[in-house]
């Protein structure tokens, strides 16, 4: 299986002319069409005959100073605009949505000569955290059909996981890439806040969202990172800050490095499992010369309410626009999910509650943003689980919306500070994946790279595949 | 002491500014001379999804300035917010506006009946328009987006105006600093200027029953317990006539023993009424958050030197200025310019007339009546001095060569040299006429007349 390798074997061998984009495409389309009637990965995909044509063309122009990601086959979380091809952020109101622009994100990928397969499924908007609330079919896990893959990018972990694309572009607001890389056995970023440009990303949450990439591994993302990133004049928020040259301090020791591990992250409510594999990766890093030590967020453990007031405020407020004035199609597309998503946000923002809640909740978030950044005075990195819990059944969070909303606990608190974290795997529990994250300063990418890339050249959850694919 | 009723009036205008781009995207701000509805627009001023908003540098910058113009302090911090209310011809479901942080607050508008505070100055986006029409028989709404995400700045007043005439003045005060400061053409046809006024009326001791200005009244800050909301005019006159209409109408509610409603009221021309047009139940609640796609705005110093480096000397002050040093009325000097670079053409002229001692009033007056041939503004103040002189040539004739014209005049109309001696002095303006035609030149009066008195009674 040509996808399961890394993006620079895959770059060498095109280089080489020992396989050919078409080789890739056709992988693509093999997995998609064995795999996706009962996982749900894609949303829309390319017609084959067009991505063919398009592998042809590559082939042929290809050039030994092309792109590492040159004539590779990816992926794009169905919340970024991609001209003129249908675009519907997982709901029913943009099913006909053919946007008359391009995301930034998708821009570069494609500038960069990679050949757009298809579009993932997400929860509808990203409202959800397991790719059940899509307005299209619900996906599955690849490593138990009848468990959630994790979301919102729950698409686009998927078919990384079982080798449909070498690599996706996700979207985190609140653990959106982090929490389907872990459930999914894949290896996810989400970047500081300002890193990536959000233009022609379907608003969630405006103050949170942020676009990353998602791979097989920590080495791939370096690459990925350095595509994507850059200051973009039509986002006021992406940032000036220069673009490192990520792949390049992969290797470099983390001896004497510090972790911290927040307490607050390992208390009640943490699957003991999953606490276990996070515990034991620590050894590995202790193995590698880092040093471990235990630092306090006391205000994290209200992070989850934080979340909930700051990204259901802007929610409501971005998506205000679905009038079906201009295009898409009534409100009453809106899912259960989502209305109840903007009545929350539209309450927290009315007159005489908006002190006692949403700007309640700005100040809590700079409390936040100023714990976080002690923390880091005293260690390189934070080391914390994703998720709370195994990946669910089906239908279980649905079920128990307060249980479905304190899966974001240790997610969506890091989204609130804006700092970047990689989600990576840790080992497996019950035989599901259990992933960590590796939070870092902001516009630290590089320093999470460092560690993750040694992780992994000590480990190989990384290289594990779902049974789903066979032997 | 008398009781009457005195109105309180509080003013809201808004000014579309004449910047190339709209205020967050880069699409042509130019929506009255569209050829076609619908042209200048792209995913961010139609509220596309994903679309993100980019503040316009320059709107920013002349708000800045307009608030310096009217003696506002400046926040150096500043932000944009959204205001929520759902209406077809707002794309977003917002209007990215200005709350708790306006760029410019706390300044002040002189006018001959007193000082108007001003409250704020803010910059939001324009809405886009909508039109009714009839279609193939059906009655249709379209919605023009050409003037959506036009940038807009909206200047409130302190409840401090307190007659129509104070308010016609006021408004056309701001329009004139406005235009001075060429940030914006104020077409108040086509809604580049749209003047709201909120009156109320309350009893009010008459202090000085003489005065022209508000010192007429004991005034107080307490504000009646309802305003109404004068809304969409479209020229001073009506402004002045609406108010008018609206102390009389309020006046009898209150004098019934009612209190008029709180509503927003639209002005008939035709009928010369007011009437309503929405009551408001209750305070609308926007929903204001800081928007998050647009960081806050930080003016330092660096950049506060730069909008001030170009920053004019005052209207009221360069009034001041011509009257003291040329003696020129400020009701006439504001009817000659709009523009700070007119005005600035205008100094060069009055200082070179000035220095060649020409008279300046005098030519002030031909100006205003468009008497002097020259293209004001365009050609040089060098070549609108040659063009006056030949106007009113004064100085290229000498007394000895005019005495010529005069004696010939005065020889064959002896009957006016008898009329004039015996008391008919009227025949004099006869007589300068005739001389002048004789010398094919324009002479000053006094001059010519001084001269043939000289001859007459010799």
């Amino acid at each position: 299986m040509l996808i399961d390798k890394s993006i620079k074997e895959l770059s060498s061998l095109l280089k080489k002319k020992e396989i050919s984009s078409i080789d890739l495409v056709r992988e693509s389309y093999s997995q998609i069409e064995k795999l996706d009637n009962k996982l749900h990965s894609f949303i829309t995909i390319r017609d084959k005959k067009e991505t063919l044509k398009e592998a042809e063309v590559k082939d042929k122009e290809r050039k030994d100073e092309s792109s590492i990601i040159y004539g590779l086959p990816f992926s794009i979380k169905d919340a970024y605009c991609t001209k003129n091809f249908r675009t519907t952020a997982g709901n029913k109101i943009l099913d006909d949505f053919y946007p008359p622009y391009s995301a930034t994100v998708y821009k570069k990928i494609i500038n960069s000569g990679s050949i757009l397969i298809g579009k993932n499924n997400m929860d509808a908007w990203g409202h959800g955290g397991s790719t059940e609330n899509t307005d299209y079919q619900p996906a599955h896990n690849p490593w138990d059909l009848t468990r959630i893959p994790g979301g919102s990018s729950g698409g686009p972990a998927i078919a990384i996981s079982t080798r449909m694309v070498p690599f996706s572009i996700g979207e985190d607001t609140g653990g959106s890439i982090r929490n389907p890389s872990s459930m999914c056995n894949i290896s996810g970023l989400k970047v500081t806040y300002g890193r990536v440009s959000r233009l022609g990303n379907i608003a969630y949450a405006s103050s949170l969202d942020s676009v990353g990439p998602m791979a097989k591994s920590v080495e791939d993302l370096s690459f990925l990172l350095e595509i994507i990133s850059g200051k973009d004049n039509y986002d006021s928020t992406s940032s000036r800050k220069q673009v490192e040259n990520y792949n390049q301090i992969l290797g470099e020791p983390i001896k004497g490095k510090i972790i911290g591990l927040p307490k607050e992250f390992f208390r009640k409510g943490l699957d003991l499992k999953a606490k276990g594999t996070i515990l034991k990766a620590t050894k590995i890093f202790e193995k590698l010369g880092a040093k471990i030590i235990e630092v306090n967020l006391p205000h994290f453990i209200y992070g989850v309410s934080i979340y909930y007031l700051i990204v259901l405020s802007e929610t409501s407020s971005n998506l205000g626009r679905y009038d079906s004035f201009r295009y898409g199609g009534e409100r009453e597309l809106f899912s259960d999910e989502t209305k109840k998503r903007i009545i929350l946000g539209t309450y927290a923002l009315s007159a005489g509650y908006s002190d006692k809640l949403y700007k309640k909740a700005q100040k809590l978030r700079t409390v936040l943003i100023e714990e976080y950044e002690n923390a880091l005075k005293k260690c390189n990195v934070l080391l914390a689980p994703v998720n709370p819990s195994l990946p669910s059944k089906i239908g279980e969070l649905i079920n128990d919306p307060l249980k479905n909303i304190l899966e974001d606990l240790y997610t969506g608190t890091i989204s609130l500070v804006g700092a970047p974290s990689l989600s990576i795997p840790a080992g497996f529990a019950e035989g599901l994946p259990v992933g960590m994250q590796i939070i870092g300063k902001k516009f630290g990418e590089a320093e999470l790279f460092q560690f993750g890339y040694l992780y992994q050249q000590e480990t190989d959850w990384h290289k594990r595949l779902p049974p789903i694919l066979g032997k | 002491m008398e009781n009457k009723y005195q109105v309180i009036i509080g003013m809201e205008v808004h000014v579309e500014l004449k910047t190339n781009s709209k205020m967050f995207c880069g699409c042509k701000n130019d929506p009255f001379h569209a050829g076609k509805p619908n042209i200048y627009t792209c995913p961010v001023c139609l509220g596309f999804p994903g679309a993100l908003p980019v503040a316009n540098k320059k709107a920013i910058e002349w708000t800045v300035k307009l608030g310096l113009a009217l003696g506002c302090k400046i926040n150096k911090f500043s932000k944009f917010d959204r205001k929520h209310y759902f209406y077809p011809d707002l794309p977003k479901g917002y209007q990215i506006s200005q709350y708790d942080l306006p760029f410019c607050y706390d300044g002040k508008v002189e006018t001959s009946f007193g000082p108007v505070g001003i409250t704020r100055v803010h910059l939001e986006e324009d809405t886009g328009k909508l039109i009714h029409q009839k279609i193939a028989g059906r009655d249709v709404s379209l919605i023009d987006f050409n003037r959506s995400s036009v940038p807009l700045v909206e200047i409130v007043s302190e409840p401090e105006i307190y007659s129509s005439a104070q308010t016609k003045e006021y408004a056309k005060k701001l329009r004139q600093i406005v235009r001075y400061l060429d940030i914006s053409d104020c077409d108040m046809e086509k809604g580049g200027m749209r003047l709201e006024a909120n009156i109320s009326l309350k009893k009010s001791e008459i202090l000085n029953p003489k005065s022209e200005t508000n010192s007429k009244f004991k005034l107080s800050k307490e504000l009646p317990n309802y305003k109404v909301e004068l809304k969409n005019i479209n020229s001073f006159r009506f402004l002045e006539r609406g108010i008018e209409y609206e102390i009389k109408r309020q006046k009898e509610i209150l004098e019934s023993g009612k209190t008029p409603i709180q509503e927003t009221r639209g002005y008939n021309a035709e009928k010369n009424i007011t009437y309503t047009q929405r009551t408001k139940e209750s305070a609308a609640d926007y929903r204001y958050f800081p928007d998050p796609d647009l960081p806050p705005i930080r003016i330092d110093d660096q950049w506060m030197d730069e909008i001030k480096k170009d920053f004019p000397e005052s209207l009221d002050g360069l009034f001041a200025r011509w009257q003291t040093k040329y003696n020129i009325k400020p009701e006439l000097a504001e009817l000659l310019f709009e523009t700070n670079q007119e005005g600035q053409w205008l100094n060069k002229l009055f200082k070179k007339t000035y220095e060649q001692k020409l008279p300046i009033d005098k030519m002030v007056n031909l100006l205003i009546h468009k008497k002097i041939k020259t293209v004001l503004f365009k050609d040089s103040p060098n070549k609108a001095i040659e063009e006056y002189k030949k106007t009113t040539v004064i100085d290229d004739i000498t007394d000895e060569q005019l005495k010529v014209f005069i004696d010939k005049v005065l020889s064959t109309n002896q009957k006016a040299v008898t009329d004039y001696k015996s008391g008919k002095t009227a025949v004099m303006n006869f007589l300068v006429g005739m001389v002048m035609r004789e010398a094919k030149k324009k002479i000053e009066f006094k001059r010519l007349e001084k001269l043939i008195v000289k001859e007459i009674s010799k």
